[in-house]
């Protein structure tokens, strides 16, 4: 990605600590809400953030099935952590959206507006991981953002209003959790070299004095570089370089966990498999794997008035595949045990998005691991139904302690 | 198809395609308003809606495609079209009455309006079976969906072979379209056979499973498409007893029923294995789903 022949390259700015602010707030100047990682209940969640201030300087975080710490890291990394429980998606995609308001005409009604008919947030979304990255392309796919979509679905109003007016900034991924997995998935931890559909991609260094190298992706991303204040930053050495692709490569030789890269026909060949049985009986059908995962997109449709029945509102929340309802239909749920559940959510995830969209559903960011409460891994469990005693992936939990690949 | 390296990072074309929509484009969840023209009482749970759009377009469907049904304020349900597609200035739903939204439509009246989005999925293809015989077999509720189909292939009629109607329901009083089913019978190009499952008062027409209609034959089974719509059991009976006349995969049609809140393909509730129902079916050519047909609980 520091390959000179890339003509962004040459307008790429090294940013020294404070730099970050200037970056920040050419994006809040630009007419964005920056978005990004900060710390909130000894978690790292994804918020508006008004300057690096409010960034989690020297947090990294240990992770494991069913484990989720922040420690203090000395080096006082800003991005120095893997996955965190929010993903992007609560913002292209958000939890509860209202798509439709109606008024009662008596003998009918009348829409007075729906989700197409409002301006869209302008949102920039600052640190954004490979892995992430992958998860808001296979998003664009599903809400039908694509070329290749499906000749009968249309562009959701709400998430392309969101998506076409979001800012990117990317992030080379300095550390890996021990519930990472995204080389085994090719997508990360290294920002791909055309930028992965991000307009700014930023590799944060700290060996050698703490900085940012910042490269623009997208000419909207070349613009606001040029918007920065005379005498922000200044050009990167060969050295600065060097230094930046070194990043994401010690991530990606501290990764220790990795998904059968057969996984598709692996699921697809044991839908009858008796090991859907055995995580039934641990899976506690919380849904937290779902609301984590950065691609799970599935949402129900709620339609109710208001005290007096007059308006009426369509609102779409998240929903889950793990709940008896999803698949209720009269007469009664399509998939009443537990396992069956499970089997939906990660066959979809590992085999039928495949089918559905030629792509793996999952990115291997580990949230599903880290989050679940019982520790259900997906890996593990793929590796079990290919018949393979689950060793390998134990051993090396154990062993693999959380690094910063800087 | 696609591998893992097909993954986003190794095209992050993808992620910059999104492009600006054409202007205008409809909003995929707003309803277009429907005025209720004649209500219909059908079975003692189930009635026809002959609806007629205020904005004045009719709706052109193919047999077989669905519609969601808003009543204002309560909810928004997949109904499958039971009209006749060759008169698209009304639109015709015929619903039984077992949940909040569908009871709440039974409680309308003529003159009232409700919200409709469609048509939706994919559709009985009655072009697939020219110069065939065609089985037309219905499980309750089931013959709603395959009306249109009837009105497709009676209206070319010449097309196909022989004509068949096998449908079962609970009851004597739990066979719907009566007077049609009555009409269609007299005619003498089509047969139809109507079984229940539990003979009640005068019947003395057949008792027992829709299968057995199928068993008695009457239709060439190597030049026969069948169209089959009902409950998931009854379809799988049916499917069973059709391969054992000799039928053949490829010429069997199903219409899976499955939880929809949004029917363009972005809620997800309606997967079922890699297809999203309300978009690749309702109606299925068996022998692409065969195997995850017989998969439990999926």
């Amino acid at each position: 990605m520091s390959d000179p022949a890339t003509p962004q390259s040459a307008r790429a700015v090294m940013l020294d600590v404070p730099g970050l602010d200037a970056l920040i707030a050419a994006l809040a100047g630009a007419g964005f809400t920056v978005i990004g990682p900060r710390l909130r209940e000894q978690a790292i969640v994804l918020e508006p953030i008004e300057g690096r201030a409010d960034l989690p300087a020297g947090w990294r975080d240990v992770q494991s099935p069913g484990h989720y710490r922040l420690e203090e890291r000395a080096d006082g990394a800003l991005f120095g952590f893997a996955s965190p429980p929010h993903a992007w998606k609560r913002h292209l995609h958000p939890p509860e959206v209202r798509l439709m308001r109606a008024r009662s005409t008596g003998s009918g009604f009348e829409v007075t507006d729906s989700a197409g008919d409002h301006a869209p947030p302008r949102l920039a979304l600052l640190g954004v991981k490979p892995c992430d990255l992958a998860a808001i392309a296979a998003q664009d796919q599903v809400f039908g953002l694509t070329p290749d979509a499906p000749e009968a679905s249309r562009p959701d109003p709400t998430y392309a209003g969101r998506r076409r007016a979001a800012f990117i900034v990317a992030l080379d991924c300095g550390h890996a959790a021990a519930t990472c997995f995204c080389d085994s998935m090719g997508t990360g931890p290294a920002v791909p070299a055309d930028g992965g559909g991000a307009d700014l991609v930023m590799s944060e260094i700290v060996e050698g004095g703490h900085r940012f190298l910042v490269r623009p992706a997208s000419p909207a991303g070349a613009r606001l570089l040029d918007s920065l204040p005379e005498g922000t930053g200044r050009p990167p050495e060969a050295a600065d370089r060097a230094a930046a692709a070194a990043v994401p490569e010690a991530t990606r030789a501290a990764q220790r966990r990795r998904l059968d890269p057969d996984h598709r026909r692996i699921v697809a060949d044991n839908l009858d498999h008796p090991h859907w049985s055995r995580v039934g009986e641990r899976c506690l059908a919380c849904a937290n794997c779902t609301m984590v995962c950065p691609t799970c997109f599935c949402a129900t449709v709620e339609d109710s008035t208001d005290l007096t029945g007059d308006i009426a509102e369509r609102w779409r929340r998240w929903d889950s595949c793990f709940t008896m309802d999803f698949s209720y239909i009269h007469g009664g749920s399509i998939r009443i045990e537990t396992a069956s559940r499970y089997r939906q959510w990660m066959s979809h995830k590992l085999s039928s998005w495949y089918e559905q969209f030629g792509r793996s559903g999952c990115t291997g960011c580990g949230r599903c691991i880290a989050w679940c409460p019982v520790g259900i891994d997906l890996t593990e469990e793929t590796a079990r139904l290919a018949g393979r005693a689950p060793a390998q992936n134990a051993a090396k939990q154990d062993s693999a302690t959380p690094t910063g690949g800087e | 198809m696609a591998e893992a390296s097909t993954h986003p990072a190794a095209n992050p074309a993808a992620l910059r395609a999104p492009e600006p929509p054409a202007r205008g484009a409809a909003d995929p969840m707003r309803p277009r308003r429907f005025r209720i023209a004649r209500l219909r009482r059908e079975l003692a749970d189930t009635f026809t809606l002959e609806l007629e759009p205020l904005d004045g377009a009719g709706m052109h469907f193919k047999p077989g495609q669905f519609n969601m049904l808003y009543v204002f304020g309560v909810g928004e349900v997949p109904i499958s079209i039971s009209g006749d597609p060759a008169d698209p200035s009304v639109l015709v739903h015929t619903t039984r009455a077992v949940g909040t939204v569908t009871n709440a439509m039974n409680r309308l009246k003529a003159g009232q309006s409700i919200g409709i989005r469609g048509p939706f999925g994919t559709h009985w293809p009655a072009e697939a079976a020219h110069g065939d015989d065609v089985l037309i077999v219905a499980g309750g509720i089931g013959l709603a969906p395959l009306r249109p189909l009837i009105h497709t292939v009676l209206a070319e009629r010449d097309r196909f072979g022989k004509v068949l109607i096998l449908y079962g329901a609970r009851t004597p009083e739990d066979i719907l379209f009566t007077r049609e089913l009555k009409a269609w019978r007299g005619r003498f190009d089509m047969s139809v056979h109507v079984t229940v499952d539990r003979a009640t008062g005068a019947w003395n027409g057949h008792v027992g499973v829709v299968t057995r209609l199928i068993k008695m034959g009457g239709f060439d089974p190597g030049n026969t498409s069948a169209f089959v719509c009902g409950p998931e059991a009854m379809m799988r009976f049916c499917l069973t007893a059709l391969a054992e006349k000799g039928v053949r995969e490829e010429r069997m049609f199903i219409s899976m029923e499955r939880n929809m809140k949004c029917a363009v393909g972005v809620c997800g509730h309606c997967q079922w294995g890699g297809h999203f129902v309300c978009r690749d079916g309702p109606v299925f050519r068996f022998d692409k789903v065969a195997d995850i047909f017989r998969v439990w609980e999926l």
